[in-house]
């Protein structure tokens, strides 16, 4: 593939903090090549505010390969950008070409308050996980790993869905800022898996209950998250937990 | 102070037994009363935090990430070895222990070594246990594949994402721990110095990264559990956060620094494409599996790689190692691809890459068997291919597509590129055989420490010893410490000792903003990175390092005089973290090179030109250097040689050899 240098126009979000309001700036990046990833060319940008004595703007990443989930950016509308299946960090710039505008913000959402710029508070994820996204077994209990077969097929649907990466792209795409594919994916993990299902109802009652309080909104099936998701994370865990949660319900014994 | 490793008197299968047996044990009401810090929530850090908290112990972790499950151990991919023999091959822990002392060219400790091969098989059990959803074949068993410098398949995996896996494991048992009141968790927190009280650790000096604020936080016992050092290459596959300061604040503050230039260089990883380069990707060591690596075998071929024919093409792999192939361990591959690069065979626009070809094994072994499988009698090419793909793409899709996002090229179509770069650190802070460091009630976990990797880690190897150290080795040893400590009480963070400690780092920033100068910290980090790739990196020589050394010197002086950091301190400033970063890495160059010129042989990833073998492998020189080089900080640029005599007594060392 031919490759080539280019110049932009960036508008990026700026807030200074959580208290303050934010609004745009407006940036002209010279000579990307289209070989940078997208994070590579806001480093670019960085320097150059950098040594005009200007503050660079703040963001999240940090693996750059795609895995950790830190990188958030909402660029031209969509989380994590124009590439399907693709983290911003593994977005690269030669989607992009000479004279473009790009418009970068930070993931919006209640349960995800800026701290500056482009960074947000994803902690909510955490206390998500913390009301039951686990299997209770302490270090040492276990027994031999082969002594319990798992079917292939569900070992793999249980891997699909552990391949999230809590990054927040599914809250940031739905329009009511929901947080139920990440939530269904947890659960979905764990609720597929023998080692899950002493706990399964808890879980899904729980991990909803706390979703509910940290301020996400409802789904409505819409599946802009399924469409946003860079870990391709599928719609059916959603229904997955419905029924876990339907079940739990009505199984009234918790 | 004398270096003592502790190492449990007995025969090596019976030490690490009769030490459980026998070390000291702290009851439950105890343990309540005993508080524990935990810096860094990878796998090491996670697991120990998680498994602590289990016991009663009242934990306090720190991460420099929005989470702890961003921790670097979930971008490792290709696999986790254990002895669990499940393949019926051969396997044992004797096996085990010997590929990973061999792997490490004779410079690991055996004991040590002996017990993570010991503890491998419970990490598994352990792992599928919390619901890890490792690979399974049909019959619902786990899956294994092979790794370098093995002859045996011991590494389970998830698809290219076994970190990821046993990560968000790890964490989940942390979060299980939060969520009951054990773990109290500080994410957005990074460690800026160690707080001794009479010579003991008693706590940390911690950055809130949003607000910048300094905080206190004392314990009984700090475990550094985090990760390697392989950024102070400026390109390596690294997270960008990746950093030393937790380790180099330690060694600062007296604890020893043990093999800092044993520095891994991994063969298989996407080429440099520019100056804009911010880091480097890993193409999983588990391709290898069913990836052949070859260059033209006439020099300067500009053909593509899918016109040149069989017959002109050189495995140079198997060709020169026979018996592992394209298996052999990552410093000798690494190595050969240099060669053959450096001899004008290299490929693709800088010539400076390899490449790794899929195309042999999905026609002729996954293309073959799928046909037999669906009974297509006379399958041509483009149905074995077909064929073929969909079972690499189920092994190893998420790395192909990567490969693509980032080269823009379709491995699947055309082979990859790949060319080796800096990967994991087998050094790190020196560690007893209870992974205590020389300062008591300070202990390293994971990549940070020294311990078990000797001067070259085999593949599928550190997530192994991150979950040894954190869920089964700590828990017992640290109880051998902190039984004496339970008169103790809480220790008070207005001690003259935190009041100094914070002070000092108020005023490191205070002096870091106030140079105001005209080059940024990438811009220092960047200069660091090449002094260190050209003269400390895949090889070395006596007069490089010399020159690196005073390069280091004058850079160090640069950076302290004409750094530029925006900002202040009391926000959120990435640029002035990076900075202390970097300050850091700037000191921890200097000691690699004077490490690596002290070490006159080669051995493992560390190659020094002036000692090779006629056929270009590394040539130890074991009546001299068959020891751990640590080394103590004795201020500015001036380190202290200490020995610890590695004495083999199961393994013989003998020159190492693949073919």
């Amino acid at each position: 593939m031919e490759h080539y240098t280019m110049n932009l126009t960036l508008k990026v979000w700026r807030q200074k903090n959580n208290n303050e309001k934010g609004s745009f700036e407006t940036y002209q990046v010279k000579g990307i090549s289209s070989e940078m990833s997208f994070l590579e060319m806001i480093d670019v940008l960085n320097e150059q505010l950098i040594v005009e004595g200007k503050e660079p703007i703040a963001f999240d990443h940090d693996c750059r390969e795609g895995i950790c989930g830190m990188c958030s950016m909402h660029i031209d509308g969509r989380a994590h950008g124009p590439w399907a299946q693709t983290t911003t960090c593994q977005l690269h710039m030669r989607q992009y070409k000479d004279g473009d505008t790009i418009v970068i913000e930070p993931w919006r959402a209640a349960a995800f308050p800026v701290i500056k710029d482009l960074a947000v508070d994803r902690s909510s994820f955490d206390r998500i996980i913390q009301a039951g996204g686990y299997v209770s077994i302490n270090t040492g209990n276990a027994q031999d790993a082969n002594s319990l077969p798992i079917e292939k097929q569900k070992a793999d649907d249980s891997f699909a869905a552990a391949a999230c990466i809590g990054c927040g792209a599914c809250v940031a795409a739905c329009p009511n800022a929901s947080a139920m594919l990440f939530v269904s994916a947890k659960v979905s993990h764990l609720a597929l898996l023998p080692q899950g299902a002493p706990e399964r109802k808890e879980r899904a009652l729980n991990m909803v209950a706390q979703m509910d309080k940290e301020g996400f909104g409802s789904c409505t099936n819409i599946g802009a998250c399924e469409a946003e998701c860079p870990k391709g994370i599928s719609l059916e865990n959603i229904a997955r937990l419905n029924r876990e949660y339907i079940g739990a319900m009505f199984a009234g014994d918790k | 102070m004398s270096i003592n490793s502790k190492i449990p008197a007995g025969s090596i299968q019976d030490k690490w037994t009769t030490y459980k047996s026998t070390c000291k044990l702290v009851n439950p009401a105890n343990k309540r009363k005993i508080e524990i810090i935990v810096v860094g929530t990878g796998l090491a850090g996670a697991s120990a935090a998680a498994s602590l908290g289990e016991l009663g112990y009242k934990v306090k972790a720190f991460c420099f990430q929005d989470s702890p499950r961003r921790a670097h151990s979930i971008a490792a991919q290709g696999g986790i070895n254990a002895a669990k023999n499940y393949q019926n091959d051969g396997d044992s822990v004797y096996r085990l222990f010997y590929d990973t002392i061999k792997g490490g060219d004779y410079r690991a400790r055996e004991a040590n070594v002996y017990r993570l091969a010991e503890v491998s098989s419970n990490i598994i059990d352990q792992c599928v246990a919390q619901g890890v959803p490792f690979a399974r074949e049909y019959g619902g068993l786990l899956s294994n594949r092979s790794f370098g410098g093995t002859q045996v398949q011991r590494t389970f995996y998830a698809a290219g994402q076994t970190g990821q896996q046993l990560l968000i494991g790890a964490y989940q048992s942390l979060e299980r721990q939060v969520a009951l009141g054990n773990v109290e968790m500080y994410a957005r927190h990074e460690m800026q110095e160690l707080v001794t009280i009479d010579g003991k650790a008693r706590g940390i000096i911690a950055k809130n990264l949003v607000t910048g604020a300094l905080e206190r936080h004392s314990a009984h016992a700090v475990l550094i559990c985090s990760g390697g050092y392989g950024n102070v290459f400026y390109l390596s596959t690294n997270a960008m956060g990746s950093n030393v300061t937790a380790a180099w604040k330690a060694h600062k503050s007296g604890a020893y620094f043990g093999n800092p230039c044993f520095t891994q260089i991994h063969p298989t990883c996407i080429p440099v494409s520019g100056d804009h380069q911010s880091k480097l990707t890993l193409m999983s060591e588990s391709l290898r599996n069913d990836g052949r690596i070859w260059v033209p075998k006439k020099q300067g071929d500009t053909r593509s790689p899918n016109e040149i024919p069989e017959e002109e093409r050189d495995y140079y792999l198997e060709r020169r190692y026979p018996a592992f192939g394209n298996l052999v361990p990552r410093d000798v591959a690494s190595r050969a691809a240099k060669e053959r690069c450096d001899a004008g065979y290299g490929v693709g626009a800088s010539k400076m890459a390899v490449y790794l070809d899929f195309k042999y094994n999905i026609m002729h072994k996954y293309g073959k068997a799928e046909a037999t499988k669906q009974g297509i009698a006379h399958p041509d090419d483009a149905t074995l291919y077909a064929l073929g793909k969909e079972v690499i793409k189920a092994q190893y899709g998420n790395l192909f597509e990567m490969y693509e996002k980032i080269t823009g090229e379709n491995p699947y179509e055309v082979p990859m590129r790949i060319y080796p770069a800096v990967h994991y650190t087998m050094g790190g802070l020196w560690v007893d055989y209870e992974l205590m460091t020389t300062i008591p009630g300070l202990y390293a976990l994971g990549e940070a420490n020294f311990s078990d990797h000797g001067a070259n880690r085999l593949g599928a190897s550190a997530l192994m010893q991150g979950l040894a150290d954190g869920y089964f080795v700590i828990p017992y040893t640290i109880g051998n410490y902190l039984a004496d400590e339970i008169r103790t009480g809480a220790i008070a963070t207005d001690h003259a000792a935190f009041v100094q400690a914070e002070q000092n780092v108020q005023s490191r920033m205070e002096k870091l903003l106030n140079i105001k100068g005209a080059e940024t910290v990438e811009s220092f980090h960047k200069r660091l990175g090449k002094i260190m790739w050209d003269k400390c990196g895949m090889a070395r020589n006596e007069k490089g390092l010399k020159e690196a050394i005073a390069e280091i010197q004058q850079l160090k002086k640069e950076f302290w005089s004409n750094v530029r950091i925006p900002g202040s301190i009391n926000e959120f400033n990435t640029e002035l973290d990076k900075a202390g970063r970097v300050a850091d890495f700037i000191e921890l160059g200097e000691l690699m090179c004077v490490d690596a010129l002290n070490r006159n042989e080669s051995c493992g990833g560390h190659f020094r030109e002036e000692f090779q073998t006629e056929e270009g492998e590394a040539l130890r020189q074991d009546d001299q250097y068959n020891y751990v080089a640590t080394w103590e900080y004795k201020g500015d640029s001036q380190f202290e040689l200490h020995k610890e005599d590695l004495n083999y007594e199961i393994v013989h060392p003998s020159q190492r050899s693949y073919k």
